[in-house]
């Protein structure tokens, strides 16, 4: 909402600085998004302020500063054609010095003979807005001869004076201007552009804003109420009104104006619809913007004779407005030339013979007034506020008028505005009204008592106000208040439809009060219990450790496409999860984000991608949910906490030192899984099985938790990586459910005694058959060896001569420490003779001699 | 030539023979000739014995310095000679300081995780636990609930991604979680932050993003103050940007508090005198808030005549921009390496 503050100061004193208003009214929930400085200079606290020079393009409206000894109001003496340019006139003007100055221009406006308008005139070395460049770039006025003729200064149009890019002719200014005035005094002005929250739709107005500013600054108002004169014959002998569906139409007044003539608007309303925003169009349709935006009212214009031509040819002699919901398929024209087809959520202005207006949204095209209008009926109501959102939103006819009307327009206000409606019709038009309004008001507006007492706003605000402190913050906003015992019970004024329970005047007294003023104290409240969020602190475990083995945390988006997940079954495509299996968003931004993920392999695929271009190496991890709609709970569908590690690229990064550049593999991302589950504890519970999945190759297992799966780690199979444009390095993948790990965050790891006995190492080479894995053998050599082993290392894995075929051989390198003895050679010895024996007996293993 | 003489003569020729030795070979072969059992200084020391007796103890005096000097020499080229072979080994190569180090790889979190676990950090402190509630919602929990009825106009402040399923959707602020907590939790007292993500339906720029974080804080009891939550931001924002920081508190408009309000915080890279970041204000906003709305505590079971309570969300996202200046908030999502490796 702009907001001029010329015409904000006709309805509240302003005593405050610019800047400082400007920081109230945000404060106080008046978001000022903008402050347009028209032809004056803004205060000195304004940061952004620098000096303009000639050559400079600026933006926004209010563009330059109007030099006050340069450019001034000026009146034309007379003017006289060029003598050597038929378009081009000489024209002399008096600006309150001592001599007047002649110029010479181009305007069209200014014909020769004229003599006696009010102008904007510039001398020399004033700034303006360049006429004739693209941008808004500023310029240096210099005097100089047009076509032989010395120039000695400017008359202004909109456009050079940074107003707007009106450039056809000079401004025009009233007839009551007063010559030599600075023209910055006269008309320069500052421009408030207010964001609207919600529920504060009583300050899409002047007026409204003026409100807000008394009850913030404390200073008074001027706002009287609108009245009109009018004369017989009376409104009721043009027209009736009926509200069939008054759910959702509460209020629909009607006036007739007769008499009229359509002409442009005075120069004084033209200015201020500029100022706020609008376009001027003519006398009658520029007085229903200009009440919308002093009152909040949107009224609605109809050509009076076009109505009566319409009942007339279904043989009625009276117009009669009817308020009802559209019939299914209704079609109906609106005044921008669109056939509209309707529903019957739709509520419709009518006559007898049809609808004539969609209520609060747009206006018909037959019956809206033109230049040869001479009668109107002015329509000012108030319709229910949702209906109309969804019209507006439906039909996709946001204005001004549905914008209001969506937020909701009080009932009270609909006379208001329809008499100062009439009232500015007839003065500019010439007209008269016709008595009485037409009013039919089947829901009156309730007034909402509130209660609110001093305890109330100590216990939801934290200050202590006295009952007269509270009262005299409520009669600031007009409420009307009453005290019964210790409760104060507060009405809104009728302009406000906000306020209906007690924490909406919490809300009122801590903004005037001053939420700045409102101490800052510490929780003095009971401590509430304490708990632990084990799946967070799991999780920040994880990324902690993750971190630790190198490897960077990713954030990817939820969302993927099937697309991708398809991808990953390059073998049967028609395996891969169905549309069912995904939630589905009925609003992507772009089929590449279409569904949220069931897990993220896909995610990490899609990251690596994209990052493979800049480098070579990845080692990347994200903790984050998949979302599995067919093991949801109604209609949402399960989350499922999930960790996913992706790795490729050259084990260690290429440098002169010369390091490991073997490609990452399967063991890589094994190898972070170990590391990972041997810091919480959880490697004694871990198997991995051989058992491959839709996105990897061979090599890949199952990871196993106590005999649960938990997830996947594997290379990525090469249909996969072309798939995804990865390149022809082994891509290694793990993706793990990280629930089942929680029990581990949650018990203390046991310290095992460190024995001061020294310990034995025994080496241990053992050829087995290649289906034997090896993590089958060392375990049952820890089973074998009991707890006199301290470590157990494979060293070795070797096939080829002099080993079998279909045999390999596994070297392992033991180490036996007892707590309670020094162990011997024969201990060892006994020991390996044990294991052998064992590993013989259950797996065929034999021995390998050195 | 006297024996004294021959002493000295001798004495002089084996410092000479041991200034040629070179390495622990030379030096071994000299000290087998001079002072091995039957080396030439043994043997000067057996010549006592066919001295007269009168000679013997002057001899002896003589030959005992002789035989001390010539050990000492031999242990000080020994010395010498180990400390030139260690220089002549350290010096070896050619050695260059400034050649790129061994460097493990190193793993980072993601700016947006650092961030949200320095905030539940602070929070901590405060008696603030951490709750975790869901991504996918139903129009009920992200909307109703919070007291934006259908057809309200500040839905139209959320767009929102709505699933296929009816009445289903992506969470547009972590604000869903007030009620799960509240009806999880009642009658006790709450003191939670709520992190996660939410998505918005807006077009990806530079300033808005179709996913991002939130980290809501919710406080409920018996004795909860706009003014309780007035410290405990100011609390929070000192801890984070540095004491001392100024906090502003606009009225403002959110349909599950009353009042509410934003939070702008002084600038912290221009110090309030006005820069590009803060768009010439002098002050940047981080934060939401408000008292819970009477009906959201009934919606969470807390009647509002008994309990109150004030609730405040904030983007870590954002906050990381502040903090690391940041200018476009797609980096966080894209996960450029670029980007990431710079935290
Ligand atoms: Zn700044």
């Amino acid at each position: 909402m702009r907001v001029p503050l010329s015409w904000l100061k006709e309805y509240v004193d302003i005593t405050l600085p610019v800047d400082e208003l400007e920081e109230r009214l945000t404060l106080a929930g008046l978001e000022v998004a903008n402050v347009e400085y028209i032809g004056v200079e803004p205060p000195a606290s304004v940061r952004f302020k620098k000096q303009i020079k000639p050559g400079d393009v600026v933006t926004g409206n209010g563009r330059i500063a109007w030099d006050k000894e340069k450019i001034f109001v000026g009146q034309v003496v007379n003017v006289e054609k060029h003598p050597d340019a038929d378009r081009l006139t000489l024209v002399t003007v008096d600006y309150g010095a001592e001599e007047t100055l002649t110029v010479v221009t181009g305007a069209p406006n200014l014909k020769p003979g004229d003599s006696g308008q009010k102008v904007a005139f510039a001398t020399a070395g004033a700034m303006l807005i360049d006429a004739y460049a693209d941008a808004f770039k500023v310029r240096k006025l210099k005097p100089g001869k047009i076509r032989g003729i010395l120039s000695q200064g400017m008359v202004c149009s909109e456009r050079e004076l940074g107003l707007s890019d009106e450039h056809e002719g000079i401004i025009l200014l009233p007839d009551d201007a007063p010559v030599g005035a600075p023209l910055a005094d006269y008309l320069g002005d500052v421009v408030f552009d207010i964001d609207i929250t919600p529920n504060m739709i009583r300050i899409a107005s002047i007026i409204g804003v003026a409100r807000e500013v008394a009850a913030i600054t404390g200073a008074d108002l001027h706002i009287t109420m609108p009245a009109w004169q009018t004369s017989p014959p009376p409104a009721d002998d043009y027209a009736d009104v009926e509200i069939i569906d008054d759910d959702l139409c509460h209020r629909y007044t009607a006036s007739i104006i007769r008499d009229v003539s359509v002409q442009p608007s005075p120069f004084w309303m033209q200015h201020r619809l500029k100022l706020i925003g609008q376009r001027p169009i003519s006398n009658l349709v520029d007085v229903t913007n200009y009440v919308m935006f002093e009152w909040g009212q949107p009224l609605h214009a109809f050509d009076y004779d076009k109505l009566l031509a319409r009942a007339k040819a279904i043989g009625k002699d009276k117009v009669k407005i009817i308020v009802r919901r559209a019939n299914d398929g209704e079609k109906f024209t609106t005044l921008d030339g669109v056939e509209r087809t309707l529903d019957a959520d739709v509520l419709m202005i009518c006559d007898e013979a049809g609808p004539i207006a969609i209520g609060g949204v747009m206006g018909g095209l037959e019956t809206e007034v033109s230049d040869e209008t001479r009668n109107v009926l002015l329509e000012s109501a108030a319709f229910e506020f949702i209906n109309v959102r969804q019209t507006a939103k439906k039909l996709k006819l946001p204005s001004e008028a549905a914008y209001r009307f969506s937020r909701g327009v009080p009932p009270r206000l609909n006379p208001i505005g329809n008499v100062r409606g009439a009232q500015l019709m007839a003065d500019l038009g010439g007209g008269d009204i016709a008595q009485g309004m037409i009013d039919d008001y089947p829901r009156p507006q309730p007034v909402i008592e509130v209660p609110v007492t001093a305890r109330d706003v100590q216990r939801w605000l934290g200050i202590d106000l006295s009952q007269d402190e509270i009262i005299d913050i409520l009669q600031r906003l007009e409420f009307e208040t009453r005290v019964e015992d210790d409760v104060i019970w507060g009405a809104a004024p009728w302009y406000r439809l906000d306020v209906s329970i007690t924490a909406d005047v919490l809300e009122e007294i801590a903004r005037i009060y001053g939420y700045d003023a409102i101490p800052e104290t510490l929780l003095a409240d009971e401590l509430p219990p304490q708990r632990r969020n084990w799946a967070w602190e799991l999780e920040e475990r994880l990324r902690d450790i993750l971190v630790a083995a190198g490897l960077q945390e990713t954030i990817n988006y939820s969302m993927t496409s099937i697309e991708n997940y398809r991808k990953t079954f390059p073998d049967n495509p028609e395996d891969a999860p169905g549309p069912e299996m995904f939630v589905t968003l009925a609003n992507p931004l772009s089929q590449e984000r279409s569904v949220m993920r069931r897990c993220l392999g896909v995610s990490a695929l899609e990251n690596l991608q994209r990052n493979l271009r800049y480098t070579d190496r990845m080692a990347v991890f994200e903790i984050g949910l998949g979302y599995r709609p067919e093991l949801g709970d109604g209609v949402l569908p399960k989350e499922i906490r999930l960790l996913a590690i992706a790795l490729t690229g050259p084990r260690e990064p290429g440098d002169w030192l010369q390091g490991d550049d073997s490609p990452i593999d399967f063991f890589d991302a094994k190898g972070v899984l170990e590391a990972l589950f041997e810091r919480l504890g959880a490697s004694d519970d871990v198997e991995y099985r051989a058992e491959s999945a839709h996105i990897f190759g061979p090599k890949a297992a199952g990871v196993y938790l106590k005999g649960q799966k938990i997830g996947n780690v594997g290379e990525v199979h090469p249909k996969v990586r072309e798939a995804f444009d990865l390149g022809d390095r082994p891509v290694a993948l793990a993706g793990l459910q990280i629930a089942p790990l929680i029990p581990y965050i949650q018990t203390k790891k046991k310290l095992r005694a460190i024995s001061n006995f020294p310990a034995v190492k025994e080496d241990i080479a053992l050829v087995v058959d290649e289906a034997i894995p090896a993590g089958k053998v060392a375990a049952l050599i820890r089973q074998t060896a009991g707890a006199n082993l301290k470590d157990i290392r494979l060293f070795d894995v070797y096939r080829g001569d002099p080993i079998p075929p279909g045999k390999k051989s596994l070297a392992f390198s033991l180490t036996f420490q007892s707590p309670v003895k020094t162990l011997t050679d024969k201990d060892a010895s006994k020991l390996r003779r044990k294991i052998v024996g064992r590993l013989s007996r259950e797996i065929g293993a034999e021995l390998r001699e050195a | 030539m006297s024996q004294h003489q021959e002493l000295i003569q001798l004495q002089a020729q084996a410092e000479n023979e041991l200034a040629d030795a070179r390495d622990e070979k030379q030096l071994e072969a000299w000290r087998i000739k001079w002072l091995g059992r039957k080396g030439l200084v043994p043997a000067a020391v057996k010549q006592i014995g066919s001295l007269p007796k009168e000679e013997r103890a002057a001899y002896g005096q003589a030959v005992n310095r002789l035989k001390q000097a010539v050990q000492a020499a031999f242990e000080a080229r020994r010395q010498q000679l180990r400390e030139d072979a260690m220089a002549a080994e350290l010096y070896a190569e050619g050695f260059d300081p400034t050649l790129p180090g061994r460097r493990p790889q190193i793993g980072r979190l993601h700016p947006s995780s650092a961030t949200m676990r320095e905030i539940a950090h602070i929070f901590a402190h405060m008696g603030f636990e951490v709750y975790t509630a869901r991504d996918v919602e139903t129009d009920e929990y992200n909307f109703q609930l919070l007291n934006f009825p259908k057809g309200h106009p500040a839905r139209e402040m959320q767009d929102t991604f709505h699933t296929t399923v009816p009445d289903v959707l992506l969470r547009t602020h972590t604000s869903p979680g007030q009620i799960r907590v509240m009806r999880e939790r009642y009658p006790e007292p709450i003191r939670v932050i709520l992190p996660g993500k939410c998505y918005r339906y807006e077009q990806v720029t530079a300033r808005s993003e179709m996913m991002f974080h939130q980290v809501e804080g919710l406080v409920v009891g018996k004795n909860i103050t706009f003014a309780d939550l007035k410290g405990t931001l100011q609390a929070f924002v000192d801890q984070l940007f540095g004491e001392g920081r100024q906090l502003r508190f606009r009225a403002s408009h959110f349909p599950f508090t009353e009042p509410s309000a934003e939070v702008d915080v002084d600038c912290i890279l221009c110090g309030g005198k006005g820069c590009r970041v803060c768009k010439y204000t002098g002050w940047l906003e981080i934060l939401g808030c408000g008292m819970v709305h009477p009906n959201v505590l009934r919606n969470g079971g807390y009647d509002p005549e008994e309990w109150s309570g004030y609730a405040f969300g904030m983007g870590p996202e954002r906050i990381a921009m502040l903090l690391h200046g940041v200018d476009d908030i797609r980096y966080f999502f894209s996960n450029d390496v670029r980007f990431l490796e710079q935290f």
